[in-house]
């Protein structure tokens, strides 16, 4: 997992100046297919808001709603306290980055970028300054008069973020804006995208259905599942303190254990699963004897041959696989119950941290604060 | 010598024979004829035999050639009028079979797909109709006391029957009816394969749908452009028919004049060299065009 912390967004979501409003918008394809299903939702002046969901979860067809390429059945969209629900793409402050990039494969990337500000009828001159200014912007300069096809795959992903930036629109959408580059081009355009937005000062929407994308670039994300929002927070809340299993599941790898609160205290909760006892270090809104579940992240969990000696917070397996990522590797271990617990170890030395092999038995053992309470 | 041997394994390899065939069939039923149809355009009445012929492809120091025919073509303005004629009549049919064909293709290609095909069909339908009998079919409705006339005088919109038949309006409309399935075609093909993407993207930038049209569709579309108006100008320019059933005697066009100097006149030598300066005409605009296309290809 990448970075989830980002100090520099805290900053800006605290000037909260609300550019764009979504309001209960539902869309229903061919009256039984609900793509958007009550949907509300804030962005921030400044912000770059990500959508987070897997496909058909409704991501691309809200902000194809937010674009105007699609009327939302019922529901309302405002920019800047304007309602723009009726308007037609052409005529809102809004651009677009497409995730075929869509660029005109008839026009030079010179005449791609000025596309948008021809069509606002600006003075000549003024246009060139512009599209000169975004060509070094995403330093494209040399590239000005060739057509598309003669670019790499990532030229072309600048080009089309060049064009959408042209007009300064209000509200910048970017629809899987790594999506067609390989994984090592990703890593490199995801910041240059990042320090590009930033320096352009434009708000976004993202919309990706890869959670490493969404909490590198964006300072909020909003899961999205069959249409509606499961949850929206800053990346590392997302992470750390998902609100349901679902989202537990969906965000990262976890550990589910389902048991039975046994003990309740401000301070602290005791509950039983079937493979250990978790003693989890705060209070929650719940009850004695309650069914919950417990999320334990992999990389959360320390291996050791050694029983632990302590009452809780450790359950003991067989190894059955060994997954090497080169910087971590995932040990799967099967526990007498049947369960399969994946723990995460950091490679911080040459040899193998841990020196565990296949059908080895161990111990695993976590902190009281490093699980996850879950009611629903 | 080392080339030669090189040449006949790739020939007996047979990647060199198989685009030999084409070839092969493009010299043997287009330039061996057309060569004789220019050999003969070159010649004297009386040198059409198959003797003269074969002298003339051996003796290469004695060859006699006679541009006679060629001279009284561009002297006589006869000719030169008719060759102009059959240009503005091709032309008029290409551009109208483009104006009516295009909104044509454009809406087929943006109907529901499932529908697409019955379109495509209905289109094609008129061919299961012999042409002749279909060119022969407008002369009922176009005549004096045809079809048309007949219902706007029945229905007191004029007095007199429209003059519609034997003149330049009947032609133009023989050929747009005749032509217009070969603009639509290569049309629609090339605009049911338009990303509407890049319409989503114009419109996102600003663009309204009209404008959108021209500066994306449209271009975009140059190469269905360019094969449709292909298609419909290089047989239009030589047409026989349309002008011999529809055009009366008033219209010229180049077909015409080839037949009456093959059939009626009997002379060969003339009738081949009006047919070369046809194909020279024709094939002037076509290099031109098929410039174009390729440089659209390469882009």
């Amino acid at each position: 997992m990448a970075t989830a912390l980002k100090p520099q967004s805290d900053n800006k979501s605290t000037t909260k100046e609300v550019l764009l409003r979504v309001e209960n918008v539902t869309k229903i394809y061919d009256g039984t297919v609900k793509a958007v299903d009550n949907v509300s939702l804030t962005v921030n002046q400044g912000e770059i808001f990500g959508l987070l969901g897997g496909s058909g979860c409704g991501k691309s067809t809200l902000l194809r709603i937010m674009a105007g390429f699609e009327k939302p059945t019922k529901g309302r969209i405002f920019l800047d306290n304007q309602d723009i629900t009726d308007f037609p793409p052409y005529q809102r402050p809004i651009n677009m980055m497409f995730q075929s990039y869509a660029l005109f494969p008839h026009l030079s990337v010179w005449e791609n970028v000025a596309f948008g500000l021809k069509r606002d009828n600006l003075p000549k001159d003024e246009i060139a300054t512009r599209v000169e200014a975004m060509l070094t912007l995403a330093q494209l300069n040399k590239y000005a008069q060739r057509k598309p096809h003669q670019l790499s795959g990532g030229q072309q992903q600048r080009v089309a973020l060049a064009r959408s930036l042209a007009k300064r629109p209000k509200l910048l959408l970017l629809d899987e804006p790594l999506g067609a580059l390989d994984k090592k081009l990703r890593e490199t355009t995801q910041l240059e995208l990042v320090n590009i937005i930033e320096e352009v000062g434009v708000t976004c929407v993202l919309v990706t259905h890869d959670q490493e994308e969404a909490m590198t670039m964006a300072s909020r994300i909003a899961v999205m599942a069959e249409g509606y929002f499961l949850q929206i927070g800053e990346p590392d809340v997302i992470y750390e303190s998902p609100n349901s299993r679902q989202v537990a599941d969906f965000i990262g790898n976890v550990n589910m254990f389902e048991g039975k609160v046994i003990e309740d205290e401000p301070d602290h909760i005791i509950v039983k699963c079937d493979e250990c006892t978790h003693y989890v270090g705060h209070g929650f809104t719940g009850h004695n004897g309650m069914a919950v579940g417990v999320a334990l992240r992999p990389e959360k969990i320390t291996l050791s041959k050694e029983k632990p000696n302590s009452q809780y917070n450790w359950a003991e397996g067989t190894v059955t696989e060994i997954i090497y990522f080169g910087d971590h590797t995932t040990y799967h271990l099967r526990t007498t119950a049947g369960h399969v617990i994946k723990a995460q170890e950091i490679n911080n030395t040459r040899d193998l941290s841990c020196g565990l092999t296949w059908g080895d038995y161990a111990f695993m053992h976590w902190g009281d604060l490093a699980m996850i309470v879950l009611t629903h | 010598m080392k080339l030669i041997t090189r040449f006949f394994q790739d020939l007996f390899q047979g990647n060199k024979l198989v685009i030999g065939i084409p070839y092969g069939w493009f010299l043997l039923l287009v330039a061996i004829p057309l060569l004789i149809v220019m050999k003969i355009s070159l010649s004297e009445m009386e040198a059409t035999s198959v003797s003269k012929m074969i002298s003339w492809t051996i003796g290469l120091p004695t060859l006699k050639l006679n541009f006679a025919n060629y001279q009284f073509i561009f002297s006589d303005a006869l000719y030169v009028k008719t060759y102009i004629s059959s240009l503005k009549y091709a032309l008029t049919t290409t551009a109208i079979c483009l104006a009516v064909g295009y909104p044509f293709a454009y809406f087929m290609a943006r109907a529901p797909k499932h529908i697409q095909p019955t379109l495509l069909i209905l289109i094609m339908l008129p061919f299961w109709t012999s042409f002749l009998l279909r060119i022969y079919a407008w002369k009922t409705l176009l005549v004096s006391n045809g079809v048309i006339n007949n219902i706007l005088m029945g229905l007191h919109i004029i007095d007199a029957p429209l003059g519609m038949m034997n003149n330049s309006f009947s032609l133009t409309i023989g050929m747009v009816y005749s032509y217009l399935p070969f603009m639509i075609l290569p049309l629609y093909a090339n605009l049911s394969k338009l990303d509407l993407r890049f319409l989503e993207a114009a419109a996102d930038l600003g663009t309204s749908p009209f404008k959108a049209f021209w500066l994306i569709t449209v271009p975009l579309s140059k190469a269905g452009i360019i094969a449709g108006s292909m298609l419909v100008f290089i047989p239009a320019v030589g047409e026989y028919v349309i002008p011999e059933l529809l055009g009366g005697p008033s219209t010229l066009m180049i077909g015409r004049v080839l037949w009456d100097e093959f059939f009626s006149n009997n002379d060969w030598p003339m009738a081949a060299a009006v047919a070369v300066v046809m194909i020279a005409l024709i094939l002037v605009p076509m290099a031109i065009l098929n410039r174009a296309e390729a440089k659209l290809e390469e882009a």
